[in-house]
């Protein structure tokens, strides 16, 4: 009769698989593409457009599966950055291979992610909101701080000289030529980041239609009701919070071997609510959309500056506004004209979409 | 209507599923309920009535664990429900239904059924992200669990609907298949009445009728006296947290404390308000 999981599957059209194979190749020559025509600092920015993927959907299992308003995300992510830096550098002469170092780092995320969930369990909205900002900030101010007295984090000058991401001998961040082809660090680091984010996307699509992702909705959508249907909502808040804080810790581990260093000014507040905007700009819950939310709130800001800057010059012969602040200029207008326009997102789910149609029609 | 009050049926003086003794309870200043005891019986369908204000949600939430009471206990098939934790109660086999409808209402008339069953169910996360032939097989069932039970309260044909969408009498209906996917041994409606029309009461009750009749004893709070009074094995009246009757609708109906609390001193002496008596509370509020 309906339109229902099990249906959809079982049919897999050849425009489908073409479509996906195309997909594939685009993304698999993307690199070089964007190298030659664009510039090898594209593809730095494309990697960071792609951890903030992996960041957002992290996020989303939180925010936009569980209903539970994260402020302090980038807790996570710093967990991860730091266990990996501390873990391969010089900084504990400690040079662990990356099969040791990322399982620490993702479950120290997650831990860290049901750590934070144990207190704020009996809370919700705005509270919750209070409390996991406070929480962010405890972390970055933590490794502020653990210089003294014994310096563990390296304070605000933070860990340089990462071990960059090795398989064997075998390191990501040095370039090489490979049959008479040279292939960068960046490169590199480009199909480590997609492929991860392609497992994660699949895990996000797997979790959403399953039970314990319909537990997260009923959390969600009524906590009372949910405990009514016997779900541990403590356990399964629990869950969703872990789940989300450890692609965080994938994340931050896969920023610290990629940019060679740490400190706390990259895990500040402003951050997190990046992260947030991304995940309620792209369509809260949906995952196609906080994907496409994530780069493009990522890459957008790179090409306005690029724009800005050259426009400015021509037309007042100099850079008489910083780039930046235009940035976060039309940041701020872009989200308003979001939450006017489009509440739902940009890219909502068919079934959010419908939900807030069917408000609209029952007001007028 | 039925002038003739309803016959218990024999499966009404079944052995008792829950036993509740001396129940107390009180906010502040104010005694919800009084040393409440009754007992339900399997198969029966039992009515929890009382003006508004009485303390029926109260009781009901005190045997669901939302609220802990003073004193008193609840044994439901031998455990004590008090000691439980909100999501404990349904694994127990107590499903209930809320008097201001709490359906999950983004998702799916689907989907809220099979969140039902998440108790019935196991696949963790592991079993998720895998989707082994467990995880796979179990999907299945439980979704067509889900169309059987929105069959059985007869809204299959809106299963792919947003909740919210649904027509108020659907959105009451997908309360009770949601909790019946819960695989209870007693269903718990509050007020499943309240905002219907005639007609979808008359349906409405047949549904009920129908849980009881394939197994499934009812506990029915209801303000719409008509139905509790045709369609109970045995009711139970409650008035300013205290039992004012409890027995056969037909006693109770007929017992001149339950006449005065509803209509006031001196209308159990006054044959002609007699008749009304069913079907007067329907003007009352639906809040209490």
């Amino acid at each position: 009769m309906s339109h229902t999981l099990s249906n959809v599957k079982n049919r897999t059209p050849v425009k489908v698989w073409l479509g996906a194979f195309a997909i594939g190749a685009v993304l698999l020559m993307l690199p070089f593409l964007l190298g030659a025509t664009a510039g090898q600092g594209w593809i730095r920015i494309l990697n960071f457009a792609l951890l903030y993927v992996m960041l957002a959907l992290g996020l989303n299992i939180v925010v936009g599966f569980a209903g539970l308003l994260d402020l302090g995300y980038i807790a996570f992510y710093a967990v991860g950055a730091y266990a990996w830096a501390l873990l391969a550098s010089p900084h504990f002469d400690l040079h662990l291979p990356f099969w040791i170092v990322l399982p620490i780092g993702v479950a120290l995320a997650a831990m860290a992610g049901v750590a934070l969930g144990f207190p704020v369990l009996k809370l919700r909205g705005d509270y919750l909101a209070i409390v996991t900002l406070g929480f962010g900030e405890i972390i970055r101010i933590f490794m502020n701080n653990l210089d003294a007295p014994v310096n563990i984090t390296n304070g605000p000058q933070g860990i340089n000289r990462i071990d960059t991401f090795k398989v064997g001998e075998w390191a990501l961040g040095r370039p090489e030529t490979i049959l008479g082809f040279r292939i960068t660090g960046p490169e590199k680091y480009y199909y480590l980041l997609m492929a991860l984010v392609i497992l994660i996307i699949f895990i996000c699509i797997r979790l959403q239609n399953s039970r314990v992702g319909r537990a997260w909705e009923a959390v969600r959508e009524d906590e009372i009701a949910a405990k009514a249907m016997g779900i541990n909502t403590r356990s399964i808040k629990l869950m969703a919070f872990g789940m989300g804080a450890s692609f965080g810790g994938v994340a931050g581990c896969l920023f610290a071997s990629m940019q060679g260093f740490v400190s706390p000014e990259s895990f500040g507040l402003s951050e997190s609510i990046a992260i947030l905007c991304m995940v309620v700009l792209g369509g809260m819950g949906h995952v196609p959309g906080v994907v496409a939310g994530a780069l493009l709130l990522s890459i957008f800001p790179e090409i306005l500056r690029n724009i800005v800057v050259p426009v400015q010059q021509t037309l007042f012969g100099d850079v008489i506004v910083d780039p930046d602040a235009i940035r976060m200029l039309l940041f701020g207008v872009a989200l308003v004209a979001v939450m006017i326009f489009r509440p739902e997102g940009l890219w909502p789910s068919a079934v959010r979409k419908r939900e807030l149609n069917s408000g609209k029609e029952k007001q007028a | 209507m039925s002038v003739l009050p309803h016959t218990p049926t024999a499966t009404a003086l079944g052995e008792p599923l829950l036993i509740a003794k001396g129940l107390s309870k009180r906010f502040g200043g104010l005694q919800a309920l009084n040393d409440v005891s009754f007992d339900i019986r399997k198969g029966e369908i039992f009515g929890l009535i009382g003006p508004n204000g009485a303390g029926k949600t109260t009781l009901f939430n005190v045997m669901t664990a939302l609220y802990i009471p003073e004193s008193g206990s609840c044994q439901f098939q031998g455990v004590e429900l008090t000691r439980l934790k909100p999501h404990e109660i349904a694994t127990q086999g107590l499903a209930r239904t809320f008097q201001n409808i709490r359906l999950f209402s983004a998702l799916t008339a689907l989907e809220n059924v099979m969140i039902g069953q998440h108790l019935r169910t196991k696949s963790g996360l592991w079993g998720a992200i895998v989707r082994n032939k467990a995880t796979r097989d179990e999907e299945a069932r439980t979704e067509a669990r889900a169309l059987e039970l929105l069959e059985y309260v007869g809204i299959a044909h809106v299963a792919n609907e947003v909740a919210s969408s649904l027509s108020y009498g659907d959105q009451r209906r997908l309360e009770i298949a949601r909790a019946l996917a819960t695989s209870p041994a007693l269903l718990a409606l509050d007020e499943p009445a309240a905002g219907m029309n005639p007609s979808e009461t008359v349906v409405l009750r047949a549904l009920i009728e129908k849980i009881r009749d394939d197994g499934t004893t009812v506990l029915l709070i209801e303000h719409d006296m008509k139905l509790v009074m045709n369609m109970c094995d045995r009711v139970l009246v409650l008035e300013y947290g205290q039992v004012l009757s409890y027995g056969l609708p037909h006693d109770v109906q007929h017992d001149p404390r339950v006449i005065e609390a509803y209509l006031g001193k001196g209308a159990a002496q006054d044959p002609l308000l007699h008749p009304e008596l069913e079907t007067e509370n329907k003007d009352e509020s639906r809040h209490d």
